[in-house]
């Protein structure tokens, strides 16, 4: 390709490397506290008695005994001491060594031990983060408080997908989505970023100055058909590192009314079966990367339905739950997957929607931010923030004020 | 002992074998990425043809290997049955069920547009045109298919087949007042081209849009479509084997179609 692709090369004789992921084993409570970090909350137990706010996750307040509650909590931090492991018998941390490691008394409270960005030092001022290690469970990370965070940061790498120089796949790239989603990776420096381009094309769509940008290389794909994605996956030809699931087929329509069971098909056929599809076909490339990743892109309308959309939002929380048994599977791997929730987009799918709409660049930066972050699971805008509070707040009660 | 009891059955598979007739295929491969015609986004889609393996001499089936197959009637190389179209809507037997088996084969004329047609995506066929062919070509017999050669089969994997622009499909087919030439002056069984559909790209914008579909299926008659390696047949000569599936009420339906056409030496 260009000089835009830093893509690695490997000892053809050398023996694959072998990808170990971080110890798994949690408690109950601590699932509690990975399941809030995969929101990119900082969150802290807080007794319901005394107040009083611990760390690590406990099953009762270790002053009172009282009930411990999840609350959002200041993040703000001071680091007391540093140390260097230089040896572990874990097969993951033995990868890593040196890893560098900090003692800090957090502003909520509790004082914690918490992994060291390499621009923290002692007495330093810190914002800790609520972070998903390799093996998917949640780990403080220290930042530094303000300013541009060095994200070449060795031990910050492992918490975080990189984009830079790393080779993309987007599943459906012909659409307005899809298109700035390639801009954006693009823009970020992906090596190289395999488009694929929905038939049937038109002869002018070979020119979308977005899909002649260096290192996009276009593919016919549509996830739909088996033969399809074999061919484009043919296409890669080295490694690749990150696959980001663009492709959903948008038809209004309700259940006994205005429902077009073609459409509906096709919809379970993208946002479900297409999905497994692509999972299946990717999860081994993906499994031997360093920082390999999965991104799915999800309606909000998957968590309740949706009178309109009734069958696109049935679709849409059938691949939700797809999502949820891929994403197991692929923790003793590594790799991570991702799920961007979104309300109705800027498009043409959803002209007869009022505002307000999530432009498709701005969904598209909010993808490449969860990979920078290694955040499991984001909303875009307000309609998906909305959605998913009220969900969490009260499921049965949204399913029915949202379907009113 | 001779098992064939009839001699003009026996003389014609005795040429058969001896190559004095050839058997050409007019299928193109029907396969995932073979493109299907595309209607404006208002109106319901023809689904392209998707194969899933279930089993391969594997876990699923250790001895044997198949396939689930789908796809729209009017996928890859098709015939279309008069009632595909509203006009053909009362036609008597216009499903491809119900079609009587003798009109599955007929002999054929093969009018070549190839050179009309690489200059002008969007040639038309006239009744001029037409007329101006016979005097060249003698007069187009009756109740045969007529075949338009417009060497489109040979865009098949290109996206110029379709050939879809900002303002839709560009592909050649005939206007009204030629279909109603070969319909109704020279009794055709059917029309069969090259292209994803009988009439042409730009048909729907015509003046009487879709004149193909209209005129041949309001008339009993049929299309096929997608159709190859018309350029082996001579102009006149060759018989045309196009049986679609029996498929109940169906409105067309995917099919092998083959020619027979005398050696060419």
């Amino acid at each position: 390709m260009t000089e835009r692709s830093p893509r690695e090369k490997r000892d053809p004789l050398a023996r694959k490397k072998a990808r170990h992921v971080s110890p798994a084993t949690r408690s109950r409570a601590m699932h509690a506290m990975s399941a809030r970090a995969a929101q990119g909350r900082f969150v802290l137990q807080v007794c319901t008695d005394c107040d009083k706010a611990t760390y690590p996750p406990r099953d009762a307040c270790p002053y009172c005994w009282g009930e411990l509650v999840w609350q959002d909590r200041p993040n703000g931090a001071e680091i007391l001491c540093e140390t260097i492991i230089r040896t572990s018998t874990d097969l993951y941390f033995r990868d890593h060594l040196p890893w560098r490691m900090g003692k800090v008394a957090l502003d909520a409270g509790p004082v914690a031990l918490v992994h060291l960005h390499q621009d923290l030092g002692v007495n330093d001022r810190a914002a800790v983060r609520l972070m998903l290690d390799r093996g998917g469970n949640a780990a403080l990370f220290a930042l530094p408080p303000t300013g541009e965070i060095d994200m070449t940061d060795p031990q910050l790498r492992e918490f975080t997908v990189p984009v830079a120089g790393k080779t993309v796949l987007v599943s459906d790239a012909s659409s307005a989505i899809g298109l700035a989603v390639v801009k954006a990776l693009h823009d970020a420096g992906a090596g190289l970023i395999i488009a694929g381009m929905l038939p049937p094309e038109r002869l002018t769509d070979q020119k979308h100055p977005i899909l002649n940008l260096d290192g996009v290389q276009p593919v016919p794909l549509d996830i739909v058909d088996q033969v399809s994605l074999s061919e484009a996956l043919s296409k890669v030809g080295g490694p690749l590192d990150i696959v980001i699931n663009t492709a959903r087929h948008v038809r209004g329509g309700g259940v006994s009314e205005q429902a077009n069971i073609v459409e509906q098909r096709r919809a379970f056929d993208v946002s479900a079966i297409g999905f497994t599809r692509l999972a299946q076909a990717c999860a081994p490339m993906l499994a031997g990367r360093s920082h390999g990743a999965f991104v799915d892109l999800i309606s909000s309308d998957a968590l309740a339905g949706a009178t309109d959309n009734a069958a696109f939002a049935a679709a849409e929380a059938a691949r939700l739950s797809l999502l949820q048994s891929f994403r197991h599977e692929m923790r003793s791997t590594g790799v991570r997957v991702l799920s961007v929730f979104t309300g109705p987009v800027e498009d043409e799918h959803h002209q007869p929607v009022p505002p307000p709409k999530v432009a498709p660049a701005r969904l598209a930066a909010a993808i490449v931010d969860a990979l920078h972050q290694g955040r499991e699971q984001s909303c875009v805008g307000d309609v998906a923030s909305d959605a998913m509070a009220r969900w969490l707040s009260d499921p049965m009660l949204y399913a029915r004020e949202k379907n009113l | 002992m001779n098992t064939a009891t009839n001699p003009a059955l026996a003389a014609m598979l005795g040429d058969i074998a001896c190559g004095a007739i050839r058997v050409i295929d007019l299928t193109n491969i029907l396969s995932s990425d073979f493109p299907v015609i595309v209607l404006p986004s208002e109106f319901g889609q023809c689904e392209p043809f998707r194969m899933e393996t279930v089993s391969r001499y594997d876990g699923n089936g250790p001895a044997w290997y198949w396939n689930n197959i789908s796809m729209n009637e009017h996928t890859g190389t098709h015939f279309d049955a008069p009632a595909h179209w509203i006009t053909g809507r009362d036609i008597p037997n216009g499903t491809v069920d119900a079609i009587p088996a003798e009109d599955f084969i007929h002999p054929a004329v093969v009018i070549d547009i190839a050179d009309e047609a690489a200059a002008d995506d969007d040639f038309i066929v006239t009744r001029g045109f037409l007329e101006e062919w016979e005097k060249q070509n003698g007069a187009i017999p009756a109740r045969h298919w007529v075949l338009l050669r417009s060497n489109w089969s040979k865009r098949v994997g290109t996206l110029s087949y379709l050939n879809l622009k900002d303002d839709g499909a560009h592909s050649p087919g005939p206007d009204a007042d030629a279909m109603r030439f070969l319909v109704h002056e020279r009794d055709c069984i059917g029309l069969g081209v090259e292209t994803v559909g009988t009439d042409a790209g730009q048909a729907s914008l015509f003046d009487e849009p879709l004149p193909a579909h209209s005129i041949l299926h309001g008339n009993g008659r049929f299309g096929l479509q997608c159709l190859t390696n018309l350029d082996q047949l001579p102009v006149f000569g060759s018989v045309i084997v196009a049986t679609p599936l029996k498929i109940k009420g169906g409105s067309g339906s995917p099919l092998r179609v083959i020619a027979m056409a005398p050696s060419k030496d």
